[in-house]
């Protein structure tokens, strides 16, 4: 026998490794967009610290020249990323799956303890139950980064039928820049995600696609010592 | 979470059955993508990109095309606030040089007869000024200043009714090169205008002199330059981006 933790619920599961093709696919065809205007760097003393992107990266993913396949790839899979995302949003409020999820009032302080215990500075991590502190926050935030990336989409995608959309985000340049931070955001948040979950091992990998965790095994050590029989209830196994 | 005991079997089994589906769902995927990658694109006026893709662009158009109304306004700002170097993006149709004194704008009407409408002519219509953010499909934008007739009362004083109770409008530069299709609510929109005016002044070359559209609830693609001729249709007129993979409505 195994005693088993059930971990993560089977539409978590599904929607969340959806999530990854479909973002994949979202991150991949605003590369083709953006590099039609490719303008955004990070500039320090008017010197470009970091360019947005040089065009060895252009080349290197054949991003060029390619604008109207990524609209026409953008605007169809927004919509499987937005129905992901909303199917997502409902089913943990449905199923209370929120309440392992949601940061409460120590997060902001244990987020940074977690980090701290993560960097090896501090030995001891806060006790959590299902998610830690930093976990909470980081996938609470990326679902609001979410919502970010729907609203300024439609105010850079449909600026005069959403216009106070556009105006909430500061107007259409301003929606555009948000747009592509959000995207920013999501590669970080990837490649942290990627490093914890090498961090945290084959056991934990693996509970997210079959959806539990083995806590104990029973290891019967001889059928002599686990199996007595009497006569008066000679098949029960104790 | 809930803790529960399970045979070994069965803990292997589950284990098995939710690899597997991981795995032909992942290999799902990528044939999917391969298979679309793989499609030829669509030729005609809505060509340049795979069935699917068009299909989702198609789709769009009628979802945010059904929010369009001729009420909500694209936001004007104050003439000061026009840039003074305006941006050329391109010259599809403007190679070869213009005759001004012998150019006509052409208005085929349904029943064949062709209307020839001098600048003069079109000069004599009530003027509209606007200021609004041009946005190119590449993805910059600018505040631009342009000056003209607004296209709903250009219909009107031609007695082109009948003509704009049809589905699309299609434009045309006089080398026959560059060409748009626009639905009809979008050309009839208070701001869509006939324009020869660019900062005050007549419209340079490359802006598209004499006469070029400026359709603030589109890309600056559906903004022809140096117009030809304009026609009336029910079905999708030839439109020069959508025929490489780009939306045909292209609005905003």
């Amino acid at each position: 026998m195994k005693k088993i933790r059930i971990k993560h619920l089977l539409a978590v599961r599904w929607l969340h490794w959806l999530n990854f093709p479909i973002l994949f696919v979202m991150i991949w065809s605003g590369l083709l967009i953006y590099w039609a205007n490719d303008v955004y760097a990070i500039k320090i003393d008017g010197k470009t610290f970091i360019s947005f992107f040089p065009d060895s990266f252009h080349k290197a993913l054949n991003l060029p020249f390619r604008l109207a396949e990524g609209m026409a790839y953008h605007f169809l899979f927004m919509w499987v990323f937005f129905i992901n995302g909303f199917l997502y949003v409902l089913y943990t409020l449905i199923s209370g799956e929120w309440k392992y999820l949601v940061p409460d009032k120590r997060s902001l302080k244990q987020a940074w303890q977690v980090l701290l215990h993560d960097l090896h500075i501090r030995k001891y991590e806060p006790p959590f139950v299902k998610y830690n502190a930093a976990q909470r926050i980081a996938y609470t935030a990326i679902i609001f980064m979410g919502f970010g990336s729907i609203l300024t989409g439609l105010a850079i995608y449909k600026p005069v039928q959403f216009s106070w959309i556009t105006w909430l985000c500061g107007g259409y340049k301003a929606a555009r820049l948000e747009h592509f931070i959000l995207t920013i955001g999501y590669v970080l948040f990837f490649l942290v995600h990627i490093i914890q979950v090498i961090k945290a091992g084959w056991k934990n990998f693996k509970s997210m696609i079959t959806g539990f965790e083995v806590i104990s095994t029973d290891k019967p050590v001889g059928n002599k010592i686990n199996t007595t029989t009497s006569p008066d209830q000679p098949n029960k196994v104790v | 979470m809930k803790e529960k005991q399970i045979t070994d079997k069965k803990a292997r089994t589950n284990t098995i059955v939710a690899f597997a589906i991981f795995f032909v769902a992942f290999g799902l995927g990528v044939a999917a993508w391969f298979w679309l990658k793989k499609l030829p694109k669509e030729t005609g006026t809505l060509g340049g990109t795979q069935m699917p893709l068009r299909e989702g662009l198609n789709f769009n158009e009628q979802v945010f095309g059904s929010l369009f109304s001729q009420n909500k306004l694209v936001k004007t700002y104050a003439a000061s606030e026009a840039v003074k170097q305006v941006r050329v993006n391109g010259n599809v149709g403007m190679k070869p040089p213009l005759d001004s004194a012998a150019w006509k704008l052409q208005v085929v009407k349904s029943m064949g007869d062709t209307l020839m409408i001098s600048m003069e002519d079109i000069k004599k219509l009530p003027k509209m000024d606007l200021v609004f953010e041009f946005k190119c499909i590449e993805g910059w934008s600018q505040k631009t200043w342009w000056g003209g007739v607004k296209f709903a009362d250009f219909i009107k004083a031609y007695g082109l009714e009948p003509e704009a109770k049809m589905t699309y409008v299609g434009m045309v530069t006089p080398d026959g090169q560059y060409y748009v299709g626009l639905d009809m609510p979008s050309a009839l929109h208070p701001q869509t205008i006939l324009c020869y005016e660019m900062n005050g002044k007549p419209l340079p070359i490359n802006q598209g002199y004499p006469l070029r559209l400026i359709i603030p609830v589109k890309y600056g693609i559906k903004h022809i330059k140096r117009l030809g001729t304009i026609s009336f249709s029910n079905k999708r007129p030839r439109d020069y981006w959508a025929e490489r993979g780009y939306d045909y409505y292209s609005g905003h």
